[in-house]
């Protein structure tokens, strides 16, 4: 017999192994979610994925699915959550999104617009971050970091390499690399490195495509973020 | 430099689970971690540099940049503040010519903020190069500037500077009667360790770190899971301001906190033990290294301990500051040589804990209990206390009371008696396991010390009437904010946040609309937090918003927006700029 749980209301079968963001995304069911990806080992650090089992806030993304687990995902309190946690994102760095361009191809930018988040809500920090443009290639905005680290993992898992780190504690985590005079262009990074194209924001960026696809034709110019992560990431658990 | 790193890390064995060891060496050697180093450690321990970069930049005791060759860090727990901080800051200033939070031009000494040093009923206390200088006073400030200015190594200072003391007032269950070496181990082996595990549980114990999880089911699950290996991890991080019991007990009752750990060995089955020691209590590691030598001649350590064909060994680390190494799952986390950020779980420690494999964390307290408990079995303990709090518990009193120490109470006590106790009178309020607590008003001193009514870790600190709550409030929250690991958005942006918004309210920047705003702030921290230090950082603002929101009323300004910063201070950069102070380059705060 297959083991199910409900979310929302609805059951969905699910394997054992599984986290409740993979049952979901398997049934065509979108949890919000940044720091997560199927590709690596998860994370559990935005909290975005925040759903109630049996009435208790889990993240989704690490979360085992269970049989009998009731979820609720799509509610409005956890909404408003998922809102302010993005709005912390945002506030923390220095996202100035009409001239980023990663605009329209954003991630976080994209679950922004999905949660009807419509201002800042917070004061801004206005942090004092810098660029690192030394590769040849690849160019690193802390601006836009919001640690996540899928880079982190993307280079040690896929790439075999360990060229990004998180260092540092609370609000004063930052984004390194592993050369020792603590530039990109003296890892052993290349651009055709996963590291190099999974940040979900604008943070690590390929030099010289930025205006290849014009703004207005972008991914999430025309398409919700739910329906893109479905369609892709429901494809990769296949 | 290249040499010294080699012995080190040589005589570690090469273990990369040593990382904070071999840095907390370079650093005392060195006064920072230089560059050269960092390759050097990274290249013998076959370790990427980022995670030892990693690694010093998340632990307060580490640094990039040097320090001065005599470090000396004041304790900014609100205790302190409470005895003196501020004035003696002043008096530090003067005298050894350095600011605070500044490394002095010679580069002889520098000066900091350090969180609670756990001798919050002996300060204003600091540390020098990482030992523990209680009761700071200006005649002891003179001492010290004359010895730093006389180059005299802080090994061969008057003893007398460094005499931490135990200030146990009330003793109880425990603390009564401390039991002889290895006859709970004794008594153990005699009654057979499955039976000793029955009565952990008929005794009802629950573990003394603050959560309250029962000790004997932990000890089970622990027991049941299929390993080839075990460990047995004390955690001595007592890092809650206002806690200091585990120091005494670790300073006088070791060798019972070893017998607990060792009894708990035998009865999981497992050959190794640390004890995670708080980098702050360098002064009691080389004592308790000699307790654990003389253990293990005395053949209650090592190899088939008394005789009953099981090993057990245990090793002292120490951390580097960071309170959330507390937190069992970041403690295990730094125990292999990590940033201290708090696991995912599942799975729980006691399945997959210090490199995987199943791991019991308790609390000093915790051990001490179950070693007597194993000598004067369960009902012993349980005939004391409370239906769902069983036998006592030990207290860290301090604050303004005539005995700040240590009390050992029955759980079920009074807020009351103890306040009689200790001699604390014309009491506001007391807050009641530390920041992570409750803050009680003096309306509540009926309720009990019990986990169903008011739970603590041990922290207990009075304030009297002539205390400003907020500015109580306000140490606490910089206190989390400082202090969260970073991992989890909530935590991270939210403490800084926390931290913000209440700044502005206690400098009178506040709007109508500002305390509401920091509630919903609260509530968020608080349930969507990763671990309990983010789901607990809000309790100040909280528990206190509750009892006293008229407080918080009081500070805002009646109008509908007001700017969240000094609009006239804002200013001074241009002023200077423009090289002006004249009435016009000045802006007045809006007019309520
Ligand atoms: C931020 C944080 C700090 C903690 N600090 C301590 C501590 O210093 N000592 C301690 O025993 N438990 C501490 N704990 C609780 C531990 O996670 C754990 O529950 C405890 O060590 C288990 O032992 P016990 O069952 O004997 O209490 C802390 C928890 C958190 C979330
Ligand atoms: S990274 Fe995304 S959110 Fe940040 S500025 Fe760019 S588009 Fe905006
Ligand atoms: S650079 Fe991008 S991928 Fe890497 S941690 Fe920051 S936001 Fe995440
Ligand atoms: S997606 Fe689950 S915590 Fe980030
Ligand atoms: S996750 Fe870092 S403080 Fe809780």
């Amino acid at each position: 017999m297959t083991k199910t749980l409900t979310i929302d209301g609805v059951t969905i079968p699910f394997e054992d192994g599984q986290t409740i963001i993979q049952a979901a995304t398997a049934a065509g069911i979108y949890i919000p979610h940044l720091c997560h990806n199927p590709e690596f080992t998860p994370h559990g650090s935005c909290k975005l994925c925040t759903v109630k089992v049996n009435g208790r806030n889990c993240s989704a993304c690490t979360f085992p699915a269970m049989d009998g687990q009731e979820v609720i995902n799509n509610a409005k309190d956890l909404n408003a959550d998922r809102q302010k946690i993005t709005q912390m994102l945002f506030v923390e760095g220095n996202h100035f999104c009409p001239s980023c361009e990663k605009t329209g191809n954003c991630q976080l930018q994209a679950v922004a617009y999905h949660l009807n988040m419509l201002d800042d809500h917070f004061p801004l920090f206005y942090p004092h971050r810098e660029l690192d443009a030394s590769h040849e290639e690849i160019l690193i905005d802390h601006n836009r970091c919001i640690f996540c680290t899928l880079c982190v993992r993307a280079s040690h898992e896929q790439d075999g390499k360990d060229v990004f780190a998180i260092s540092g504690r609370g609000i004063n985590k930052h984004l390194i690399v592993n050369s020792e005079t603590g530039l990109l262009k003296d890892t052993d990074i290349s651009a055709s490195d996963k590291a190099a194209h999974i940040c979900p924001t604008g943070a690590i960026l390929i030099k010289h495509t930025a205006y290849q696809v014009p703004i207005g034709k972008r991914i999430y110019d025309h398409q919700q973020i739910d329906q893109v992560t479905l369609n892709s990431e429901s494809e990769h658990d296949k | 430099m290249q040499v010294f790193i080699q012995d080190l890390i040589k005589n570690n064995g090469y273990q990369a689970t040593d990382l904070l060891a071999v840095l907390r060496a370079v650093q005392a050697q060195y006064q920072h971690i230089p560059k050269a180093a960092i390759e050097q450690i990274a290249a013998l321990l076959c370790i990427s540099r980022t995670q030892v970069i990693g690694v010093i930049e998340f632990y307060s005791f580490f640094h990039l940049s040097p320090r001065g060759h005599y470090d000396l860090l004041i304790s900014d727990s609100i205790t302190d503040h409470l005895l003196g901080k501020h004035q003696i800051t002043a008096y530090i200033e003067q005298a050894l010519q350095v600011k605070l939070g500044e490394v002095r031009s010679d580069g002889l000494v520098s000066f900091d903020n350090t969180s609670c040093t756990g001798l919050c009923d002996q300060g204003p206390a600091a540390l020098i190069n990482g030992y523990a200088l209680p009761h700071l006073t200006p005649a002891k400030i003179d001492q010290i500037t004359g010895l730093i200015n006389q180059q005299i190594p802080v090994s061969a200072w008057p003893a007398d500077l460094f005499a931490v003391n135990d200030n146990v007032y009330q003793a109880g269950l425990l603390l009564s009667q401390t039991i002889q070496h290895g006859e709970a181990l004794h008594a153990g082996l005699e009654r057979g360790f499955k039976e000793t595990l029955k009565e952990l549980d008929i005794s009802g114990l629950r573990g003394r770190g603050g959560a309250g999880f029962k000790t004997a089911t932990k000890w089970q699950y622990c027991a049941e899971e299929t390993a080839d290996a075990r460990i047995v991890v004390c955690n001595a991080d007592e890092g809650e301001p206002g806690t200091f019991k585990d120091r005494v007990l670790l300073t006088t009752h070791a060798h019972q906190v070893f017998e607990g750990m060792t009894l708990c060995a035998a009865i999981i089955g497992a050959e190794q033990g640390f004890l995670y020691l708080r980098g702050e209590y360098l002064h009691l590691y080389a004592p308790l290294k000699a307790v654990l030598a003389e253990r293990k001649q005395a053949g209650l350590l090592g190899n088939n301990i008394i005789n009953a064909g099981f090993n057990f060994d245990i090793q002292i680390c120490l951390g580097a500051g960071a309170y959330i190494c507390g937190e069992e799952s970041a403690l295990i986390e730094s125990l292999e040589g990590k940033m201290g950020i708090p696991r995912n779980r599942p799975p729980y420690p006691v399945t997959h804990g210090y490199l995987g494999k199943p791991t019991v964390v308790n609390n000093v307290e915790t051990y001490m209990a179950a070693a007597k408990i194993a000598l004067n079995g369960g009902e012993w303990f349980a005939n004391v206390g409370t239906d769902k709090s069983k036998g006592t518990k030990i207290l860290s009193i301090c604050g303004d009371c005539a005995k700040p120490g240590i009390y050992e109470v029955d759980f079920g006590t009074s807020i009351q008696t103890i306040l009689d106790d200790c001699g604390a009178k014309d009491v506001l309020g007391i807050q009641i396991g530390g920041p992570s607590g409750t803050f009680i008003s003096n309306t509540e001193f009926a309720r009990k010390i019990a986990f169903e009514d008011l739970a603590t870790g041990g922290s207990f600190i009075i304030f009297n009437n002539s205390r400003n709550i907020l500015d109580i409030v306000n140490n606490f929250t910089h206190f989390f904010a400082h202090e969260s690991c970073g991992f989890c958005t909530p935590c991270r942006v939210g403490t800084s946040l926390l931290k913000n918004q209440l700044d502005k309210i206690v400098n009178g920047h506040g709007s109508a609309g500002d305390v509401v705003a920091l509630e919903e702030l609260c509530q968020l921290v608080k349930t969507q937090s990763h671990c309990g230090l983010g789901q607990t950082a809000a309790n100040p603002i909280l528990t206190t918003l509750e009892r006293y929101p008229e407080l918080y009323q009081a500070q805002l300004k009646k109008i509908s927006y007001e700017p969240g910063f000094d609009l006239d201070a804002a200013l001074e950069t241009a002023r200077q700029m423009a090289n002006r102070n004249d009435a016009a380059a000045h802006l007045s705060q809006l007019e309520d």
